[in-house]
C-alpha cells in the first residue's frame, strides 16, 4: 500500500483536504499562545498583538485562511457521503442541495459572527 | 471498408504454478467502436492466448463478475469501451486489495465471509407464523432501503478503498451497504445483533471517508454513505448502551 | 460466531466531527479576525482585541466557554485526522503516533483550561 495516495487524483485530493488538519492544528496552537500571553498580563498580551502584525504572521494567517476555507469547502462537499439523508415532505433532499445548504450555512455563520464581534467591539 | 484499428492491451498475468510474481504482457487487439474492454480481453483468450483467465457472465453490468482495474481504476469491463482509450494503451489488472488467484481472477473468499458476517437476511422483530400473512410495507418504508438493494457484489468498492488495503479485516463498503439495507427494512429487527460487528474494531471506524467507493460504484448504491451513517449509529450505541436495557453490543 | 472487540474510536470520532463542524462554520472568520483584520486594522474597531476587551471576554462565562471550545475542538479534530492519515502514509497506530496527535491535543486542552480557570470569572 506504499504511496497509494499518489496513484489516483481522487486520493491526492483526499490527502490534500485531510492535510487541512495541519492548518487547524497550527491555528489552535496560535490561539493557545495568545491565551497564554493573555494570562500573563497586559504587557505580554500587547507583545502578542504586535507579533501578530508582523508580515510573516500576516502571510502565515493568509495561508491558514486558505486552509480553513478549503476545509469548509470539502467538509460540506462530503456531506452526501458522511451524513444521513435529509427527508423533507417525504422526499430525499438532492446531494447538491445538502452541499449548497452547508456552504450557505458556513457563509451565514461567518457573516453573523463577524457582525457580532463588530457589535461587541463598537 | 475502413482501416482496422488496433489497440494495445497490457494485461497483468499471474499463473500460480509457474510464476513467482505477476508480470505484464502486451497484446495487439483489433477492435470496433462497439467493443468493450471485456470483449477485448475475450479476443485475447480466443485468438492470442487461451490460458488467459478472467471472470465474466452477463455482459450488461448486472452480474458483477467482470470487475478489473482498467488503467488503475476499478471498473466493470463490460461497460467500459475500448474506443474511449484509443489510441493509448489500456492496462488491465486484477482488482486491487484482493489476493490474485490467477491472472484477472481474484480470491473473493474474504469478501464472502464479510458478507456472511453481516447476517444478510431479515431477522424478524418477533416470531411470526404463516397464518399472520404477508408483511405490509408502505412505499415510504420501501424507499428507506431500496438504494442499498442495488448492490451487485462486484467488489469495485473494495478495490477503490485504501482502508481495505491498509486493514484487510475492515468490513468494507459493500458488506456495509447490505447490512444497512437490512437494518433499514421495516420488517427487520436485527439492528442490535448487527451492531456488534458495526461497532467493533473491524467495523465502520476504519473508514476515513475517502468516498472513492461510492464514486466507482456502477449501481449508485453510495456504500460509503451506509458506512458513515453507521458511524453515527455505532456512536449512539457506544454512549447510550448504558441507558438501554438491552445493553447493545458487548 | 466470532466474538468481536468493541472499538473505542467513537469518543475521538465525535470530537473530530464536532471540531470539523466548528472549523467549517467559524474557522475562516476567526482566522480572518484574529490574524488579518485586527492586526492590519481592517474593518473592525481599533480596540477590538485590546487587553481590556479580551480579559473581559475571557472572564465572561460564555466567552470563556467559547475560547475553550474553539481550542479544545480544533485540536482534537486535527489530532484525529492527522492520526488517521499517519496510518494512511504508513506510520502505524502505535504509541508514538498517539502521543504526537491525541497527546498533543490533550496537553493543549489542559493548558487552555488551566489558563481560562486562572483568569477568573
Amino acid at each position: 500500500m506504499d504511496g497509494w495516495w499518489k496513484k489516483n487524483p481522487y486520493y491526492v485530493e483526499f490527502m490534500v483536504h485531510e492535510a487541512t488538519a495541519l492548518f487547524v492544528a497550527a491555528y489552535a496552537i496560535t490561539l493557545l499562545f495568545g491565551l497564554i500571553r493573555l494570562g500573563q498580563g497586559p504587557e505580554a498580551w500587547n507583545g502578542w498583538l504586535e507579533a501578530m502584525q508582523s508580515p510573516l504572521s500576516i502571510i502565515f494567517h493568509l495561508a491558514l485562511l486558505a486552509g480553513f476555507v478549503y476545509h469548509t469547502f470539502t467538509w460540506f462537499k462530503l456531506f452526501p457521503l458522511t451524513t444521513p439523508p435529509i427527508v423533507i415532505n417525504g422526499k430525499k433532499l438532492e446531494p447538491c442541495a445538502i452541499v449548497g445548504g452547508g456552504w450557505a450555512a458556513a457563509i451565514g455563520a461567518a457573516v453573523v459572527s463577524f457582525v457580532i464581534v463588530w457589535g461587541i467591539a463598537a | 471498408m475502413p482501416e482496422q484499428k488496433i489497440i494495445e492491451i497490457e494485461v497483468l498475468r499471474y499463473l500460480p504454478e509457474a510464476d513467482q510474481a505477476p508480470h505484464s504482457e502486451v497484446y495487439k487487439v483489433p477492435f470496433t467502436d462497439d467493443m468493450s474492454v471485456l470483449q477485448g480481453v475475450q479476443y485475447i483468450k480466443d485468438n492470442l492466448d487461451g490460458s488467459l483467465t478472467f471472470r465474466w457472465s452477463c455482459r450488461m453490468a448486472i452480474c458483477g463478475s467482470c470487475g478489473m482495474m482498467i488503467n488503475g481504476i476499478p471498473k466493470l469491463s463490460c461497460e467500459t469501451f475500448i474506443r474511449d482509450y484509443y489510441p493509448k494503451r489500456i492496462t488491465v489488472e486484477a482488482l486491487a486489495n484482493f489476493p490474485i488467484e490467477k491472472d484477472l481472477v481474484v480470491d473473493l473468499s474474504g469478501f464472502i465471509e464479510k458478507l456472511e458476517s453481516i447476517q444478510p437476511y431479515i431477522i424478524p422483530k418477533e416470531p411470526r407464523t404463516v397464518e399472520q400473512g404477508e408483511y405490509i410495507q408502505t412505499p415510504a418504508q420501501f424507499a428507506e432501503y431500496i438504494q442499498f438493494t442495488s448492490c451487485i457484489n462486484c467488489t469495485l468498492c473494495y478495490a477503490a478503498c485504501p482502508q481495505v488495503g491498509l486493514d484487510p479485516d475492515f468490513i468494507g463498503p459493500g458488506a456495509m451497504a447490505l447490512l444497512h439495507r437490512y437494518n433499514m427494512d421495516s420488517r427487520d429487527g436485527g439492528q442490535a445483533q448487527r451492531m456488534e460487528l458495526v461497532a467493533s474494531v473491524e467495523g465502520v471506524y476504519n473508514c476515513g471517508a475517502v468516498g472513492y467507493c461510492s464514486e466507482v460504484c456502477p449501481k449508485k448504491v453510495n456504500p460509503g454513505n451506509a458506512v458513515n451513517i453507521n458511524k453515527i449509529n455505532a456512536a449512539k450505541d457506544y454512549f447510550l448502551r448504558f441507558l438501554s436495557p438491552k445493553g447493545g453490543a458487548k | 460466531m466470532k466474538t468481536r472487540k468493541r472499538s473505542n474510536v467513537p469518543i475521538f470520532w465525535l470530537l473530530f466531527g464536532a471540531g470539523g463542524m466548528m472549523a467549517a462554520l467559524f474557522g475562516p472568520v476567526l482566522v480572518f479576525i484574529t490574524g488579518i483584520a485586527v492586526p492590519l486594522g481592517l474593518l473592525l474597531p481599533k480596540n477590538t482585541m485590546s487587553y481590556e476587551n479580551m480579559l473581559a471576554f475571557s472572564q465572561n462565562f460564555i466567552g470563556k466557554g467559547f475560547i475553550f471550545a474553539v481550542i479544545f475542538l480544533l485540536s482534537w479534530h486535527a489530532a484525529h485526522r492527522i492520526f488517521h492519515e499517519l496510518h494512511g502514509i504508513g506510520i502505524h497506530q502505535g504509541a508514538v503516533a498517539k502521543l504526537l496527535t491525541y497527546g498533543v491535543a490533550f496537553i493543549v486542552s489542559l493548558i487552555a483550561a488551566a489558563i481560562l480557570l486562572g483568569l477568573g470569572f
